[in-house]
């Protein structure tokens, strides 16, 4: 089985509701790697003010932090860090983990900004 | 005597801030250990004065009363509490993740919601959990005031359905996180706050239409939440068969109408009246005093009243006037009379013919009724969390909402009934009325002091998080926090009263306010008796220990600072209000 974990940067919500301005891309990413684990992959997801001890007992992820805090998300693939920065949309996802997306999954919404952090 | 008959291990003490639920909580706690048990008291109140009426320094862990055998008190701080929440969460990875990312994590439990976690998890332990209090006959929670308690109360059960109902996983639990872990205990502490025979809630009410009026809302929203084991206390009933003297009579008069007004289902409540002191209720004597008022001397000669009086609110509003427009923000806790100062300013000011907008974020407020007619130039709104709250729900489904497929609607909406949906919905509402000071007149009463406190803080965060972001946001919001700071738009009016706790409270306030970079314009000391002129021996008595704190808030704490006389008539529409604005 396929395993995906996601390193977010410190937030309060994982759609981000609770930051000042909603980010649809957060709702919606919420929403695929849902569709990822009903497509059968494994998906662990670290928030950084909640789960600090991922991030700290994983040195390419700490690494990452190093080079600057926008690298947040960190997207692992099976352990490979496979992309930083951003958060991919259902298509960019389904072709890393090799799934192919049929007429009946929605395509997803375009993914090019950085994450907000937001909490309240 | 007993000062409230219960049996019961757990008393919640809860009623509008200044009634004297901890007072009330002091003097129940002391006869109980006089009588034998022992007791401990807590506040949850974020500001406090357990410390000052029991005269001892307290910590978040029980502390002996000099003074009173068998009596132990101890303080939940939420922010203090929060603090160390966050250093719990944060220090392990010192030195282990980059400054940059414990920065970023530190922020994150800055805001309001850890503190009200934090708060309520300190709380839990102490109900939820009988071991951590069981060498205690008795638990005596001096609760904060209404609108925070009832949030406490209210939360667990939300945050249970909230809990049972998620599917999704990895959804808006937020600081909330470790909660789950949390929910044996917290089912618990709900469980016993609704079980009569372990737990009694007294309201606590002065003897005057709108905080009975307040204690009755209390009353229903307990019903609500299962919590149907209540007591009634009458904190400071004043009679007289004096005709002689105005103010007398009046205050005698209205809280002989007030009572004969009671709502029915409070009259039913079992309870108990505890009648007008002259003095505080600040140390051990005035406490025992509480519970045998028959001992207090009442003084055959007239007390010595000499002091120069500050001027009345007239000169400064004249001020204000001339500026042309801006926000002004009646602050302090609960009872001081911040909104019917903010009503009696805003009347003022559009009689002058300013275009005025009188705004409440204190969701209790009764201030509609204050004003009765329509007064030209007046606007009165208020901002509703409830409504706030459906309003911010619909707005962000209507925009991130339509191009999510099923599942992420699903999430969204389930995000949007997490506790932080409120603060934010208000904060949006309170950014929204302080914009409209730009072309005329603001005046808000905002809500009780901690709270308050919290919706600045949240203001200090959201403007951190906007300078980082490059999103669209209002401009109103991206204002805000420069604009309370700006003294020529903002004028901080801190409302307080010529006795001890007001005061300290106060000025406590204004070194938050401070701290914030806000500097108060003006303070308000309301409802004088000494400046009432009354001669009746125990209200001139009651006058005479207004003099020490006159003269603190006069000489050490304001730039400037006005008194404001206790009406004989309450203050309510254009006349009445009119009457608060003096030379």
């Amino acid at each position: 089985m396929k395993k995906l974990e996601v390193f977010d940067p410190a937030m309060c919500c994982s759609t981000g509701v609770c930051g000042v301005e909603v980010d649809p891309v957060l709702a919606q990413f919420a929403a695929d790697l849902k569709w990822l684990e009903e497509n059968g992959v494994a998906v662990a997801r670290h928030n950084l003010s909640q789960e600090p001890q991922a991030f700290a007992s994983n040195p390419a992820v700490v690494k990452e932090m190093e080079a600057g805090m926008e690298r947040l998300p960190v997207i692992a693939l099976d352990g490979n860090i496979v992309s930083t920065g951003m958060y991919p949309s259902r298509q960019q996802l389904a072709q890393k983990m090799g799934i192919a997306v049929t007429s009946e999954d929605k395509p997803a919404a375009k993914s090019c900004c950085s994450p907000k952090s937001g909490c309240c | 005597m007993a000062l409230i008959n219960t049996q019961t291990r757990y008393l919640f003490f809860t009623g509008k801030g200044g009634v004297g639920k901890t007072s009330l909580s002091c003097a129940t706690g002391l006869a109980m250990a006089e009588a034998g048990k022992k007791v401990l008291i807590v506040s949850t109140d974020p500001a406090s004065n357990l410390d000052e009426v029991l005269g001892v320094d307290l910590s978040q862990a029980p502390t002996a009363i000099p003074g009173a055998p068998g009596l132990f008190a101890l303080n939940i701080d939420p922010e203090a509490a929060a603090h160390a929440y966050r250093e719990r969460m944060v220090a392990p990875y010192r030195g282990i993740l980059p400054v940059a990312a414990i920065q970023s994590m530190e922020e994150q439990f800055s805001g309001a919601c850890t503190v009200e976690i934090a708060a309520f998890d300190e709380f839990s332990k102490l109900l939820g959990d009988p071991a951590a209090t069981a060498e205690f006959d008795h638990v005596i929670f001096d609760t904060a005031p209404t609108g925070h308690t009832l949030r406490l109360l209210t939360l667990p059960s939300a945050w249970n359905e909230f809990i049972s109902s998620s599917t999704g996983g990895a959804s808006c639990l937020g600081p909330l996180a470790g909660l789950e872990k949390q929910k044996a205990l917290y089912a618990a502490t709900v469980e016993r706050l609704s079980n009569a025979s372990e737990t009694t809630v007294i309201l606590v009410s002065r003897p005057e239409a709108a905080s009975l009026r307040e204690a009755n809302r209390t009353r229903g929203e307990l019903g609500e939440l299962g919590i149907i084991n209540l007591m009634l206390a009458i904190n400071g009933l004043f009679y007289t068969e004096q005709r002689d003297d105005a103010v007398a009579v009046a205050m005698s008069q209205r809280a002989a109408k007030a009572m004969a007004e009671m709502p029915e289902a409070l009259s039913d409540l079992p309870g108990t009246t505890i009648p007008f002191l002259p003095r505080g209720t600040v140390g051990l004597e005035a406490l025992r005093l509480m519970v045998h008022p028959e001992a207090a001397e009442v003084p055959t000669k007239p007390v010595e009243t000499e002091t120069a009086m500050p001027p009345g609110l007239g000169g400064l509003v004249k001020d204000i006037a001339k500026t042309g427009h801006g926000v002004v923000m009646t602050m302090g806790k609960g009872g001081v009379g911040k909104t019917t100062v903010a009503a009696a300013i805003a009347v003022a000011l559009a009689r002058k013919g300013h275009k005025v907008i009188l705004s409440t974020t204190d969701p209790a407020s009764h201030v509609a009724n204050t004003i009765d007619g329509k007064i030209a130039g007046l606007t009165v709104t208020r901002i509703d969390p409830a409504q706030e709250v459906a309003q911010y729900t619909q707005e962000v489904l209507e925009k991130a909402g339509k191009q999510l497929d099923a599942g992420g609607r699903a999430m969204l909406e389930e995000d949007l009934r997490s506790p932080c949906t409120e603060e934010i919905a208000v904060f949006r509402a309170f950014a929204r009325t302080v914009d409209e000071g730009k072309d005329g007149f603001v005046v808000l009463d905002t809500a009780p002091t901690g709270h308050t406190i919290l919706l600045l803080d949240a203001a200090e965060a959201y403007h951190r998080e906007v300078m980082r972001t490059q999103g669209d946001m209002p401009e109103s919001v991206r204002e805000l926090l420069p604009r309370l700071r700006d003294k020529d738009y903002t004028r901080v009016m801190i409302v307080t009263l010529p006795e001890a706790t007001p005061v300290h409270e106060a000025e406590r306030l204004q070194g938050d306010l401070n701290r914030a970079g806000i500097t108060p314009h003006a303070w308000v000391i309301n409802q004088s008796l000494l400046a009432s002129g009354t001669h009746d021996p125990l209200l001139a008595q009651r006058g005479a220990h207004e003099i020490p704190f006159i003269r603190r808030v006069a000489d050490d704490l304001s730039q400037r600072c006005v008194l404001v006389s206790w009406l004989a008539e309450t203050p309510a529409g254009e006349t009445g209000l009119s009457q608060v604005i003096c030379d």
